[in-house]
């Protein structure tokens, strides 16, 4: 499960509808299973089919983060036209088994966002609950 | 500030002191490889003496931090201080006493 609470959900999406035509991304912050800041990235990638957190901003979200007494638990990206579903790729280099997967598809008018866990290789969805 | 106690080059290399101790900041997912730690210490006077030096101590670190040629890994992000070691020469990249060695992992995908 993952807490995302709506103030964040849509800064999440506002973030991936910047960032078209190209993949966006940026990591998430909280504590246990609930997200309490998040923090947009430059991919650095700068593609529409691959991202990669730019090394610095990631360097700066975990100061931040640990600034506020949370810790990092996850990242988020947009897939500009296929599916909220985590591609080969992510799962093959999903750094940290303990993170939140955060998907945001904008392949249809409205942007659909989906959580997964990826543990030993396979991807899990979870629940997200919007809390205002 | 350099002291005496620092030393670097041809006396360093002489002397076979490591004298210049680095933090290591370790991300969750290395830290039960260096005994749960979220920060070590660490020697070198470049970032690769301190992974040699992280290695001794704590062998399991070595998959993540090298790859079996001794380069870095590529999965692997790596910040003395503010800057990322990419831009200071990687493994060569030179750290002083007291500087602050972040390890991340790189976050990236499709």
């Amino acid at each position: 499960m993952l807490s995302l609470p709506m103030r964040l959900w849509e800064r999440v999406v506002a973030h991936c509808l910047d960032g078209l035509p190209l993949e966006a991304c940026g990591m998430l912050a909280g504590q246990g299973e609930q997200v309490l800041e998040v923090y947009p990235a430059t991919n650095a990638a700068r593609s529409a089919r691959i991202y990669t957190v730019e090394p610095l901003d990631l360097l700066r979200a975990d100061r931040a983060a640990e600034a506020a007494g949370l810790s990092l638990m996850g990242v988020w990206h947009s897939h500009t036209h296929t599916s909220a579903y985590p591609s080969p790729t992510d799962i093959e280099q999903a750094p940290d088994p303990g993170w939140h997967y955060v998907l945001v598809s904008l392949s249809d008018v409205e942007p659909v966002l989906r959580s997964y866990r990826i543990v030993d290789g396979r991807a899990e969805e979870e629940p997200v609950f919007t809390p205002a | 500030m350099v002291t005496g106690k620092v030393g670097f080059g041809p006396a360093r290399l002489l002397s076979g002191e490591a004298t210049v101790t680095v933090e290591v900041r370790l991300p969750n997912i290395l830290r039960p490889s260096a005994g749960g730690e979220a920060s070590v210490e660490a020697e070198g006077a470049t970032v690769g003496e301190v992974f040699d030096d992280l290695v001794e101590k704590y062998p399991g670190l070595r998959a993540s931090l090298l790859t079996p040629e001794g380069e870095m890994h590529r999965h692997l992000n790596v910040f003395v201080n503010d800057d990322d070691v990419r831009y200071l020469g990687k493994l060569d990249a030179k750290v002083g006493d007291g500087d602050v060695v972040t390890l991340m992992p790189a976050v990236a995908g499709g």
